[in-house]
């Protein structure tokens, strides 16, 4: 028994260190081998593929809230953001790649929510890296046949008088949820708003956050 | 429209539980390059229409317990659809 454990029994499992997992899996042994060929070869500097990591890590749902906090401010661009996502999001200053954005709008009589049923198809660049629980097959495979039930899950009961909606992101295209916008927020800044955006409302297993009162 | 139910080898991104339900088109997307081409390397053009599927949930589960106007929307590429009613293999 290691030192730390003489100090508490107990037989409950620790969690792994990210640098004591296991040996690598086949793809993760196959992506240090591409990624250093690239690097040896003089394709990709290693400053290259540190940056992009940098900037992914650095993404997050504060990016697609500006969108939403927008839209529920300025209904034209609302408009705009239904019918052409991409341009949407250029307005406020964000680059979709070579992704297309369909933006979901819920309503009293709808309610959407994304899955990508096939992967993990995500707005990375609107809400940052996916949480595990998107990924995995449990989600996956459920929230596309009972949706009603993982929500409820998640802890939004939806009333039978809402339609549910699942749009499952198999292509090229990538989904992000507009919520509705909280009662009590009528005079409220856009910059206040977009804190209520959360990923998981615009993921649609989340209504916006409840504000608070003024 | 209906989906193809086909069962081909490959790189697909048609999922099998939709294979053989009828829908309706909800948009056309735009023209992508083939994935099932790309995944082999190859240039997947000419590009492919693709259009986003809205399916009734009744129609595609069996046992579906919400509401009958519950749906779930789907990216398909056109060589996946046929008009509904039509043969599938």
């Amino acid at each position: 028994m290691s030192e730390h454990h003489d100090h508490h029994d107990h037989d409950h499992p620790h969690a792994t260190l990210p640098d004591a997992t296991e040996r690598l899996t086949y793809y993760q042994a196959m992506e240090v081998a591409v990624r250093e060929l690239l690097v040896e070869k003089g394709i990709l500097t290693a400053d290259e593929v540190r940056r992009q990591i940098e900037d992914m890590d650095g993404r997050n749902a504060g990016l697609g809230a500006k969108m939403v906090a927008r839209a529920w401010v300025d209904s034209q661009y609302k408009q705009r953001m239904l019918t052409d996502g991409n341009s949407a999001a250029e307005e406020v200053g964000l680059d979709h790649g070579a992704y297309t954005l369909v933006v979901v709008e819920n309503t009293p009589a709808a309610h959407n929510v994304i899955v990508c049923t096939l992967c993990s198809c995500y707005p990375r660049w609107l809400l940052g890296l996916p949480p595990d629980w998107y990924k995995s097959r449990n989600y996956r495979s459920r929230v596309v046949r009972e949706p009603r039930a993982v929500l409820r899950e998640f802890g939004l009961e939806l009333p039978d008088s809402v339609t549910v909606r699942v749009h499952d992101s198999t292509a090229d295209m990538r989904y992000l949820v507009l919520p509705l916008r909280p009662a009590g927020t009528e005079s409220w800044s856009e910059d206040r708003l977009a804190a209520l955006a959360t990923r998981d409302s615009m993921i649609g297993v989340a209504l916006a956050a409840t504000p608070e009162p003024d | 429209m209906q989906v193809r139910r086909a069962y081909p080898p490959g790189h697909l991104r048609t999922p099998w539980y939709v294979r053989g339900h009828a829908g309706v088109i909800e948009r056309l997307c735009g023209a992508y390059p083939n994935p099932e081409e790309l995944a082999y390397a190859r240039s997947g053009l000419p590009a492919q229409p693709l259009y986003r599927v809205r399916f009734l949930q009744r129609d595609v589960w069996g046992e579906y317990s919400g509401r009958p106007d519950d749906t779930v929307d789907i990216e398909i590429y056109q060589h996946w659809l046929e008009p509904a009613g039509g043969s599938t293999a």
